[in-house]
């Protein structure tokens, strides 16, 4: 005769035991499995590479002067800051609709100083930065680079030379406006010039001076000719289309 | 009643006092014409006797964007302030001329030019600061071009005439202001001899 007969709530607690011993044994197994299966259910990170951010290809368009700042008197009823506003915004347009993101430093008739313009587009890191005035003298573009000595970009640079690091970049892009402009048909003068926000400039930097087309000293193309805007505008369009396909050929 | 020799003390301190008033007018119109005279001692035109001679201005033109040396013969002062203030003068002169290809409504813009030598350990040669008149600034056509065209002139006649100027600066009215008419800048130290910045030129027509 065994002790479970004689005592039958001994038997019950000897199965209760059994039981219990049984589970535990059971966690313990699958405690030591479940490591390995945390591990296959932990979110991987995406490789380096696929991470990277590749850089926006993004415009500058700065119309000079403005607010108090008429620039030159061009015409009966025409400041210089209304014109090249005027240009800027549908210049702004075209781009647009080309799928090119462009930053304007100005929209309306404000006051805005040229460190403020240059600190503006340094900020964005742009591709290129096209500053536009108008003149009534001369004939046809006047594209000007900075007269800064070429120097080595370095971590900290004087703020009125900070072209001279871009100087090379922004002989290159007012080459594409100059090869643009040829051939929309606008006699293009190249020259170099001292100039603020131009000299404070960050970016592959031109500025753009438009005068009226001239021919042995009569005006055939006034500055306010719809015609004559248009192929200005349709060039430096083009300009701006050629340097993305160049910009993205960089390293 | 005022006694004999009182009215007469009276009008004889009268007398006295209007001589003297007399005087001291004198004395200061006297006083004022020396000043005057020491404020612009540097003769305008030079001595009729100095003989003329060949000079080089650079000579700008709007429609290319070029700038041509064009010899002139001008009689200069010897003194050497007194000779670039002349030459600019003339520059200045030439594009107020009518038909000019650089039209400048001015017949004279530069007040002063000063000639200090650049310390030692630089590149050498004598920083030229020409103070430029307001009324210069006012006549002076707005646009990057011709405002350009304007500096690189009188920087370029400047070196062309006086081989020892290696720098330049401008002032207007004695003070510094940013630009010349809204666009080039007039903060800056131009380099006068090879680094200047080159004249624009002519690439499409």
């Amino acid at each position: 005769m065994r002790w479970t007969d004689t005592c039958p709530r001994a038997r019950t607690y000897a199965a209760r035991c059994l039981t219990l011993l049984v589970c535990a044994l059971a966690a313990s197994l699958s405690a030591l499995a479940a490591p390995s299966q945390a591990a296959e259910q932990q979110p991987t990170l995406p490789p380096r590479s696929s991470a990277a951010v590749q850089p926006q290809f993004l415009i500058v368009l700065d119309a000079a002067h403005g607010g108090t700042d008429t620039g030159a008197h061009l015409a009966a009823h025409l400041e210089e800051k209304d014109l090249v506003l005027a240009l800027s915004i549908r210049l702004r347009s075209m781009l647009s609709a080309r799928g090119i993101p462009v930053l304007t430093t100005r929209e309306s008739d404000v006051t805005l100083p040229p460190a403020k313009r240059a600190a503006m587009a340094n900020a964005h890191k742009p591709a290129a930065c096209l500053i536009l005035h108008a003149s009534d003298s001369g004939s046809g573009i006047h594209l000007f680079t900075s007269s800064l000595p070429p120097a080595q970009p370095t971590t900290f640079l004087p703020w009125d030379q900070a072209q001279a690091a871009y100087l090379q970049r922004s002989l290159r892009w007012a080459a594409e406006i100059n090869t643009a402009m040829t051939h929309a048909g606008v006699p293009v003068t190249l020259g170099r010039t001292a100039m603020q926000p131009l000299d404070n400039m960050t970016c592959p930097a031109a500025a753009v001076e438009i005068a009226p087309l001239t021919k042995d000293g009569a005006v055939t193309a006034a500055l306010t000719d719809p015609d004559y805007q248009s192929r200005i505008l349709a060039g430096l369009a083009a300009a701006i289309e050629g340097w993305r396909h160049d910009w993205a050929a960089q390293p | 009643m005022i006694p004999r020799y009182q009215r007469v003390l009276l009008w004889v301190l009268l007398l006295v006092s209007a001589v003297m008033a007399i005087f001291l007018i004198r004395l200061r119109e006297r006083a004022s014409d020396k000043l005057q005279a020491a404020a612009d001692a540097v003769p305008l035109t030079p001595p009729s006797a100095m003989p003329a001679s060949d000079v080089t201005l650079m000579l700008a033109n709007d429609i290319d964007g070029s700038l041509v040396n064009t010899d002139r013969p001008i009689a200069l002062p010897t003194e050497p302030h007194a000779r670039a203030r002349y030459l600019l003068n003339q520059l200045l002169a030439e594009y107020a001329k009518p038909g000019s290809a650089h039209p400048i409504a001015a017949n004279a813009g530069v007040d002063d030019v000063f000639l200090m030598p650049l310390p030692a350990g630089t590149t050498g040669g004598t920083l030229a600061v020409v103070n430029l008149s307001s009324g210069l600034l006012q006549a002076h056509p707005s646009g990057i071009e011709t405002e350009t065209m304007t500096l690189l002139s009188l920087i370029g006649t400047l070196h062309a005439n006086m081989p020892e100027v290696a720098q330049v600066r401008f002032l207007v009215d004695g003070a510094p202001r940013d630009t010349l008419a809204g666009h080039a800048d007039l903060t800056r130290t131009y380099l006068a001899s090879s680094a200047a910045p080159p004249p624009p030129t002519v690439e499409a027509k």
